[in-house]
């Protein structure tokens, strides 16, 4: 066996081996990856800068702990940005174990609006998040025709009808927008239910391997803003960021998502070398 | 008439559906959002009937011994404590908290983290250029990765193009006719549903 099909055949535990080397000592080494930001992700900023105060948006925020590195940092940039401008957000968190974590992210987005913006917020009046109901296209469909529906009270079982912000807020159309993040195929209910169905507004924050599925919606004006992946955080945060600012998380996280992505593209091209020179030495036989 | 009635039922409310999506009346909106309400209410029964199914596949597996049946004592402790930690402590529960902060949220992060591990030996031992559409792929592959590179030089403009016009064009049509070849699809099962052509849902018949 020469050396190019022991490269071939390379025991997969070392590749586990090299690829988790990569990580730990990219996270150390601090490098910027200059970002160019995409129509897409920006046409979701433009329209955030474009609310005024006291305006509502509906963020859904769809995905599981499992998604949560890729989809976070978009969820803290966006709702940090509606917050600090005085829009409403109404959440609601349509994955299995996704509301432990959104009510979380919510606090502590709260806290860093109060601390970097100095806006005090309150529960209820600014933001509300009214939780986790099964089936989300059941749940999707029957908000588009009244919140109430679907959820009578909040997360904290606070009838929705006593929660100051939701007063005269009946369903889609009394929002602006809704800006959902999701790491699950349920994006297709909220494609075909609320912007088919009702028109609203739909914009989406999805994982990097599903974001390259959803263009043709983008395209045909049901999406009016994509983000995919680390990397749509990361131009997201490009894009609120000051001149002296620390990268945000995403931007951080971009670095090792490059090595991680040079260390998969040579190990590709050390295959396919090891089976051209493996196929050439066995049709010469 | 144990055939007929389902079947009667299920055409006169796919039906509805159907037509009520373009009759913007009150009454139409009315009846649709019953009809939701009772959607919602068979779905929790349908959730209380998979909660039962775990609890009986679970015991049955402790029972028998079955290989790994350790794993099945872990389900069912996940599964009555979790709701015991909310019911008596509400959200704010300590235990519950710490259940879902430590436990739930690190294993969901770990098995989605080890995808990369996957995509990595996948991608050595299955990205082969053995063919034409192999090496389009492969190289469609490269350019999305290489797409916000920082040592790319002057290469990165131009490649970063490419890669927007592989996601905006080859990528889209692609998408586009499977999307359109699904959505065909749907309109042919419901229709198939409705008419009673397809009844598997009514078991085996």
């Amino acid at each position: 066996m020469n050396i190019f099909e022991k490269i071939a055949k390379l025991d997969r535990r070392w590749i586990y081996l090299i690829l988790a080397a990569v990580v730990v000592i990219t996270i150390l080494v601090k490098f910027e990856s200059p970002l160019r930001v995409n129509p897409e992700v920006r046409s979701i900023f433009n329209f955030v800068e474009g609310l005024e105060e006291d305006q509502y948006i509906h963020f859904a925020m769809d995905y599981d702990p499992g998604s949560m590195a890729e989809l976070h940092p978009m969820t803290y940039a966006i709702m940090e940005q509606t917050l600090a401008k005085g829009v409403k957000i109404i959440i609601t968190a349509l994955s299995p174990n996704g509301p432990g974590m959104a009510e979380s992210a919510m606090l502590e987005i709260m806290d860093s609006v109060r601390v970097k913006y100095g806006r005090e917020l309150i529960y209820g009046e600014d933001v509300v998040f009214l939780g986790y109901k099964a089936y989300p296209g059941i749940v999707i469909l029957s908000m588009g025709q009244n919140y109430r529906l679907s959820f009578p009270s909040d997360y904290y079982n606070t009838s929705t009808d006593s929660i100051p912000m939701m007063d005269g807020i009946i369903n889609y159309d009394n929002v602006e927008g809704i800006i959902l993040i999701t790491g699950t195929s349920g994006i297709d209910f909220w494609l075909a239910y609320a912007n088919g169905r009702y028109n609203a507004r739909l914009a989406a924050g999805l994982t990097g391997v599903s974001a390259a599925d959803y263009y043709p919606y983008l395209r045909s004006g049901q999406l009016f803003g994509l983000m995919g992946g680390m990397l749509g955080a990361a131009e997201y945060e490009t894009l609120l960021r000051e001149p002296g600012d620390k990268p945000g998380p995403a931007m951080e996280a971009m670095r090792v998502q490059v090595w991680a992505h040079i260390t998969i593209i040579i190990f590709i091209l050390i295959g396919n070398i090891g089976y051209f020179v493996s196929k050439r030495k066995g049709g010469m036989r | 008439m144990k055939r007929e009635i389902p079947l009667m039922i299920v055409f006169v409310t796919g039906l509805f559906m159907a037509v009520q999506f373009f009759v913007p009346h009150s009454k139409s909106e009315f009846v649709y959002e019953f009809v939701m309400e009772w959607t919602i209410i068979i779905g929790i029964f349908a959730l209380a009937l998979g909660i039962w199914s775990i609890v009986r596949v679970s015991a049955n597996k402790i029972k028998r011994r079955a290989e790994n049946w350790q794993y099945a004592i872990i389900i069912l402790a996940g599964l009555i404590s979790m709701p015991i930690f909310a019911l008596t402590g509400g959200l704010e529960s300590y235990m519950w908290r710490h259940f879902f902060n430590y436990i739930i949220m690190p294993l969901h992060a770990t098995m989605f983290s080890l995808l990369a591990f996957f995509i990595a030996s996948a991608a050595f031992r299955a990205f082969r250029a053995h063919s034409l559409l192999a090496s389009v792929l492969l190289f469609s592959a490269i350019i999305i990765m290489l797409r916000f590179n920082p040592f790319l030089g002057f290469l990165g403009e131009p490649i970063g193009d490419l890669a927007a016009w592989i996601l905006n064009v080859p990528n889209m049509a692609a998408k586009r006719a499977i999307i359109i070849g699904i959505g065909l699809g749907m309109v042919g099962t419901a229709l198939k549903v409705i008419l009673g052509i397809e009844r598997t849902y009514m078991g085996s018949d």
